[in-house]
């Protein structure tokens, strides 16, 4: 089997317009959550989120660029110019045919179709825009960034809800390690701020109106809010043949489902996901130091998350940190495991572990090693990212350092 | 407690849980009548149809600091409240 290495990274995301910005503000503990600017708000009892401002695209997009696409598909190409511009990679003949887009989203171009819906049905018009299909379908992100890279591998998009990022990401370390393909962009985004989406999500009555609080006793449900993260992932030899920066090592990726609710996780599904990728990753519990997990923020996400996390690591001599980084940078939903692997790459490379903030009172339900509203500095080797999604689709990465 | 909203209430909780009339009593809680937390979720949405009241339920607070959802008796006099609130001019 291949190993599988990260070589690069990008992101836009409500902490930051890049890599850098998005590691200080991970580091500070920052807030990214603040009003939104929707239209019809008022009829929301949601008022919060973490929006990506269209000033911070414009900025960010290459100048001339065609800006004929869904908002998802710019964060997403936004992301993926930065990462692979930080890689140094060059997809020309032939590496460009063996490496791959896969990217994972929940919701795809759900604002175009929230925009045109509106108008065939609320204003009464009988004509959308002709690219309207191209723009809300859920692949156009990959396909954007296949065009723009002229990648003629594998290009698609993974959509497991909540868990489709880790999803993505583990489909492209697959292929790397089978040796299918040599390189791979990959990572997540979702954008779904908007008048339908937010109604959708209200309506399921595990949203706050305040602030997100993960694995706090006061804690009283998510935030949601858009934005991509983008990585390139290499196989090693390949990385260390152009003296590529690496980032970290990708070790190990299990994917299962708890086939139990549609809302609900079962602790059964949690700790055997996490467990099967700490054997893919042929690594003890106390080899890992830090875990980024899903952390929601909801009542019944985050005591069985700790539940999962105590059945695994309790009794073990070292206990490792956890972090719900959803706190400062909301839920990104098909997007979130994407951006937390870059809290994950920032605690190997720097020795930081970003915070949950808004932490106000112990709950005896969530009784785990919480990194609590400051970022804590520590070596840490081996880290893992916890994606578990509605209707019990689960996927673990486990990263280490290089 | 306004009867006709006694008798919408148990309508909808009936036809939600799949219950004879006499399954459910004034103290039954939500959850002896078989429906789960997904379950109240959609009660709550079909009591506020019905009514078009809001009624503002986070899951996430366990048996809410703010409302009494706890038997049928409690869910009935906090909707007849706000069916008398909502028509208050």
């Amino acid at each position: 089997m291949k190993r599988v290495v990260i070589t690069g990274c990008g992101t836009i995301n409500p902490l930051g317009r890049n890599v850098e910005e998005t590691w200080k503000s991970l580091a500070e503990g920052k807030d990214g959550i603040s009003k939104m600017d929707i239209p019809n708000i008022e009829r929301l009892s949601i008022k919060n989120g973490g929006q990506v401002k269209i000033k911070s695209i414009l900025e960010s997009l290459p100048k001339n660029f065609n800006t004929n696409a869904d908002k998802v598909t710019l964060l997403s190409l936004i992301a993926s110019i930065e990462a692979v511009n930080s890689s140094g990679i060059n997809f020309e003949q032939p590496l460009n045919e063996s490496s791959a887009v896969i990217l994972g989203t929940a919701g795809g171009g759900l604002i175009t179709q929230d925009e045109n819906f509106k108008k065939v049905y609320e204003q009464k018009r009988n004509r959308v825009h002709p690219l309207t299909v191209p723009r809300l379908m859920h692949s156009a992100s990959a396909s954007a960034i296949s065009i723009e890279n002229n990648i003629t591998g594998p290009t698609f998009t993974v959509s497991t809800a909540c868990a489709s990022s880790n999803h993505a990401i583990g489909q492209a370390f697959a292929l790397i390690r089978s040796g299918q393909i040599v390189t791979a962009v990959t990572g997540g985004a979702d954008s779904m701020l908007c008048f339908g989406g937010l109604k959708a999500w209200e309506g399921l009555r595990i949203m706050t109106t305040d602030k997100c609080r993960p694995f706090c006793a006061t804690r009283d449900g998510m935030i949601q809010s858009e934005g991509a993260t983008v990585f390139i992932l290499e196989e090693l030899d390949h990385a260390l043949s152009r003296n590529a920066d690496i980032y970290a090592e990708l070790v190990g990726y299990s994917m299962n489902s708890d086939a139990f609710d549609i809302m609900n996780p079962s602790p059964k599904g949690l700790v055997r996901a996490m467990e099967l990728a700490l054997t893919d990753a042929k690594l003890d519990p106390e080899c890992i130091g830090y875990i980024n997990a899903h952390g929601t923020g909801t009542y019944v996400n985050d005591k069985i998350e700790s539940l999962a996390i105590n059945k695994i690591f309790k009794g073990k001599c070292l206990k490792p940190f956890v972090s719900s980084t959803k706190s400062m940078h909301g839920h990104l939903i098909g997007g979130s495991g994407a951006i937390e692997l870059l809290s994950c790459i920032l605690a190997l490379k720097k020795g930081i572990l970003a915070p949950t903030i808004n932490f106000e009172k112990e709950d005896p339900l969530c009784a785990i090693n919480l990194v609590k509203n400051n970022s804590v500095e520590a070596k840490v080797t081996n880290v893992m990212s916890n994606s578990f999604a509605f209707g019990g689709l689960n996927a673990v990465l486990v990263l280490r350092s290089f | 407690m306004d009867l006709r909203v006694k008798d919408r209430v148990l309508e909808i909780l009936t036809n939600h849980g799949q219950l004879a009339r006499e399954d459910i009593g004034m103290s039954s809680t939500l959850e002896s009548l078989g429906i789960d937390s997904v379950g109240v979720v959609e009660v709550i949405f079909a009591i506020e149809e019905e009514f078009d009241i809001n009624i503002p339920y986070n899951a996430n607070e366990t048996l809410s600091k703010r409302l009494d959802f706890s038997n049928v008796l409690s869910i009935v006099e906090l909707v007849s409240e706000l069916v008398r609130d909502n028509h208050k001019f």
